[in-house]
């Protein structure tokens, strides 16, 4: 009943953000571009370890006598959470420093180096 | 002119992408799976927590979690590097 | 940026220390219930983003200050590094404290158990590192862009 249908919505994530990325022209938009791309692939990596009606893999007052998903592609994409947040925080803190030191945020218009 | 060819070239990357989603392996079935169950058996005798996903993070794979405290620092340093010459 | 209006204050003065308790509550359970370091962290760093938007940055720069958080930031990462180091006698980041009767060595029930809070070797002490370093980490950011977002509106006005 369901098919493939998690790995079409993670395309339609990353299909989406590289539509945001070549067609738009503000800064602020190219950051929420990358910001999709990356929840796009940690979604990806979750569906990728996923068993038919298995339960969370923490044995604290679980129902017995049921098998679990796997749990390593769930401990590599906390790791890929965090890189996420510390890409964003920097590119939005240049976007900052680019408005103050040109007046404007549209990216045909930064093009020249001003001392 | 330049808007007409980078449409075509998306749409085209586009359709190759949703192809490859619909004749990936079915949904809910990992063919190789001997390391996940190796850790879903031992974990609880080796390292005594009930938690597997947090028993990998700190204790099978340390490294890993070192290596990403290191980038979240960094990536403090860099935001306070930038905004240093403001004064209040 | 400005502050807002009385009826947020008064919800934020009410509803902020829950918040900091749920946080710690995640942290200090991350052996037995789902949660951990990062996410208790993201969690109390949360209720620091909360203070700052309904205050004010001009009036939260009187208890939200940013040179107590870059102190327990580099305090929690030398923690975790120490934690690392320390059971080299077998090899680099050993659990020297699981199974051991020591400070957290319980051996834990094997199969479906309610939790012991004893048990994990020296993965709390992980935990508390890291849940430290994040909330640290999330109050630095958001304080430091905001101190800075008041400069740059300051020079489109003159």
């Amino acid at each position: 009943m369901i098919g493939n249908l998690p790995y079409v919505a993670v395309v339609i994530f990353i299909g989406l953000g590289i539509y945001t990325l070549m067609f738009k022209r503000n800064l602020i938009k190219i950051a929420i571009g990358i910001c999709l791309i990356e929840n796009g692939v940690n979604l990806f990596l979750i569906t990728l370890g996923y068993r038919k009606g298995a339960i969370a893999p923490i044995y604290t007052q679980a129902p017995s006598g049921q098998i679990m998903v796997l749990p390593t592609p769930q401990a590599l994409t906390l790791t890929s959470i965090v890189i996420g947040i510390a890409t964003t925080a920097l590119i939005l803190s240049v976007a900052m420093m680019i408005y103050k030191h040109y007046g404007t945020l549209d990216t045909d218009q930064v093009r020249r180096l001003r001392g | 002119m330049k808007k007409i060819i980078f449409g075509i070239a998306f749409i085209i990357f586009f359709s190759f992408l949703i192809v490859s989603a619909i004749n990936m392996r079915t949904f809910g079935e990992p063919t190789i799976s001997e390391m996940d169950d190796y850790f879903i058996e031992n974990a609880q005798s080796e390292t005594g927590a009930n938690n597997v996903v947090t028993s990998i993070v700190f204790d099978y794979r340390g490294f890993d979690t070192l290596g990403e405290a290191t980038v979240l620092f960094t990536a403090v340093v860099g935001v306070v590097a930038l905004f240093r010459g403001v004064k209040k | 940026m400005k502050e807002m209006s009385r009826i947020v204050k008064t919800v934020t003065n009410f509803v902020y220390g829950f918040i900091i308790i749920f946080g710690f509550y995640i942290i200090a359970h991350g052996h037995l219930t789902p949660g951990g370091g990062f996410q208790g962290g993201a969690v109390v760093g949360s209720a620091f983003a909360l203070l700052l938007v309904s205050y004010g940055s001009l009036n939260s720069k009187k208890f939200l200050k940013e040179d107590i958080f870059s102190l327990f930031e580099g305090f929690g990462l030398i923690l975790f590094i120490v934690l690392g180091f320390s059971g080299l006698g077998i090899t680099f980041f050993y659990n020297f404290l699981a199974n051991s009767g020591g400070w957290f060595g319980d051996t834990a029930v094997i199969g479906v158990n309610p939790g012991d809070m004893n048990t994990g070797g020296v993965i709390p002490l992980m935990n508390i590192a890291v849940g430290l370093e994040v909330l640290s980490a999330f109050g630095v950011i958001v304080l430091t862009m905001a101190r800075g977002a008041e400069f740059t509106k300051k020079k489109e006005k003159s």
